[in-house]
């Protein structure tokens, strides 16, 4: 069977007589006069096949890729090693080329992965429930809070400044449509959520609180106390987690959240252009009926063999319409497959063995790198520090291919010239010292 | 369960019917409406002490392909519901009319009663 056929004028012709229509356009008689545009499009004249390549590798040219480029650049998506192994099982037919393979007559392994998945994230959240993944980190942040809505009837949300910029514009954009506002609490000198504006700002009208692990500084937060001070007037304590270090940091469940979601990046998914990847979704039992997204069951069919189905679709907006946990109904299932044949590849020894490697080289990534601290507090993958002369440093770090890290002030105002400086296992003791290097280059030239 | 009406019960154009008692009548779902519906597999009873207002929902019932809103035939004051359909909702199929009830209300204006129709009158409804 051929990939493609294309269509002849013959073809056309035929298809146009057995319908009883003469040309194309008739098919469009029904569109107004008044909204036809009556003139071709404004687009280009083709190019020949290797002038669109000429032109195709001049552009691509223009990015900057992480396996060329040293990057430090974190700020919610890592450069993690992808192992071959995701691409030859992401790249077998029955997983790429299905849409929405949910029927459960011919989609066994499929759902029985997403079950799997679905495990995978319970256990490293520490919730007993999770959904089969949605689109991404902010918005799962977004649905929680809906969740939390729909549990509590409250309308209003607490949120800490050390949750990504991009979590926080979301889930205000979201409010706003579902009736709530998202009041924000501080950061400390130390670069930590402030338990005391936290704790004042959680009232009686609180659906849910918002802390996230690691922050987007990289400390890592003291998830007990600041769920303590969360849920004591009856507000949900939802935290947005990234999966990675949860491999070495206590489970946000067993520090008393209510809900984990995240971004799943980090788990298997290149950077790419900044996506496509997934969100992940984990919650408290009773919260289950409430909660957004496809769910994998296990079940039994009729001859009493195990077999794996949606369930509980009846929360969905196909069924549920207005009344539904979201207007999700579907995954990202080719990402989170992905997210789960890395867990599996690692292990969970392995998974912990990367985190304390990322903490070493993180650790070490302070000291060699020497800068006034934004957040000298316990970290993971990411340090928060300030830079003298940070416009000299980027110039000379791009000159000697490398991406110093992310610029704090774009998002945090009050950390002007500060540095985001991510260090995955990707990058090495020779990658640090040459940062160090570079950015000790710049100092020496500042005037005293 | 084969299709059946009873008599007795008082009847709502959405597939509810009440029982009569004095001044409280029990509520639930007809035969055509656990039929329509398919095996129920959750029902959450609303609170004792709740009002319901005749013609609006006051609780759900959800089944494996949908979930249907119940609608009170009359108003009043809910004064008992049936802690029971949480571990068996499938009573709700097997009894509707019977085991399956679901809530007891004490009635707030009984002139209410002349807007139901009886058996009759509701059979003519679903042909």
């Amino acid at each position: 069977m051929s990939r493609y056929t294309s269509a002849t004028d013959a073809d056309r012709k035929a298809m146009l007589d057995a319908i009883g229509v003469g040309s194309v356009d008739d098919l469009f008689a029904e569109i107004p006069e008044g909204v036809r545009l009556g003139r071709p499009l404004e687009l280009p004249a083709g190019m020949a096949e290797q002038d669109v390549f000429e032109h195709l590798s001049e552009l691509a040219a223009r990015n900057r890729h992480s396996d060329v480029e040293t990057s430090f650049l974190g700020a919610g998506m890592y450069d993690h090693y992808v192992p071959s192994l995701i691409d030859s099982i992401l790249g077998r037919s029955e997983f790429l080329t299905p849409y929405t393979p949910y029927q459960p007559e011919i989609s066994q392994g499929g759902l029985q992965v997403m079950f799997e998945y679905q495990t995978a994230i319970s256990e490293l959240t520490g919730l007993p429930v999770s959904n089969a993944s949605v689109y991404e980190g902010p918005s799962a942040v977004a649905a929680a809070g809906y969740l939390a809505k729909l549990e509590t009837k409250r309308t209003r949300l607490v949120v800490s400044r050390g949750l990504h910029p991009h979590s926080r514009e979301t889930l205000v954009t979201h409010a706003k449509g579902y009736g709530m506002t998202v009041v924000e609490a501080g950061l400390d000198d130390r670069g930590a959520t402030d338990l005391d504006a936290l704790a004042a700002l959680a009232d009686e009208d609180t659906a849910a609180v918002f802390v996230q692990q690691p922050n987007f500084l990289g400390t890592v937060e003291e998830l007990g106390t600041l769920g303590e001070a969360a849920k004591r007037t009856g507000a949900l304590y939802i935290v947005a987690a990234d999966p990675l270090p949860l491999g070495i940091l206590e489970s946000p469940g067993a520090l008393g959240a209510d809900v984990c979601v995240g971004e799943g990046q980090t788990l298997g998914n290149r950077l790419d252009f900044g996506g496509p990847s997934f969100g992940f979704f984990a919650a408290a039992d009773k919260f289950i009926r409430k909660m957004p997204g496809r769910i994998a069951g296990e079940t039994r069919d009729v001859d009493g063999r195990r077999g794996f189905v949606l369930t509980l679709q009846t929360r969905e907006q196909h069924i549920r319409r207005e009344k539904a946990t979201h207007n999700i109904c579907t995954a990202q299932a080719l990402n989170a497959l992905a997210g789960v044949i890395y867990l599996s590849w690692l292990g969970k020894r392995g998974l912990v063995e990367l985190g304390e490697l990322m903490v070493r080289r993180t650790h070490y990534a302070r000291e060699t790198l020497d800068l006034e601290q934004i957040n000298p507090g316990p970290i993971v993958r990411e340090l928060a520090v300030r830079v003298p002369d940070i416009d000299g440093v980027f110039e000379r770090a791009r000159e000697a291919g490398i991406n110093p890290g992310y610029r704090l002030g774009r998002d945090y105002p009050e950390y002007e010239d500060g540095l985001l400086v991510a260090i995955t296992e990707r990058r090495t003791k020779a990658d640090i010292d040459r940062l160090a290097a570079v950015i000790g280059s710049v100092r020496e030239e500042v005037p005293a | 369960m084969a299709e059946s009406y009873p008599e007795e019960l008082k009847y709502h154009p959405e597939h509810d019917w009440a029982r009569i008692d004095g001044d409280v009548a029990t509520f639930g779902v007809t035969w055509y409406a656990q039929d329509a519906l398919g095996e129920v597999v959750f029902y959450d009873p609303p609170e004792v002490g709740a009002t319901v207002t005749k013609d609006q929902a006051y609780a759900e019932v959800e089944s494996v392909k949908a979930v249907s809103d119940v609608f009170a035939p009359l108003s009043g004051e809910i004064v008992e519901v049936n802690a029971d359909l949480s571990g068996s909702p499938e009573k709700i199929n097997t009894d509707p009319y019977g085991d399956g009830w679901l809530v007891k209300v004490r009635l707030s204006d009984r002139s209410e009663l002349d807007t139901l129709l009886d058996v009759a009158a509701y059979r003519d409804l679903l042909t």
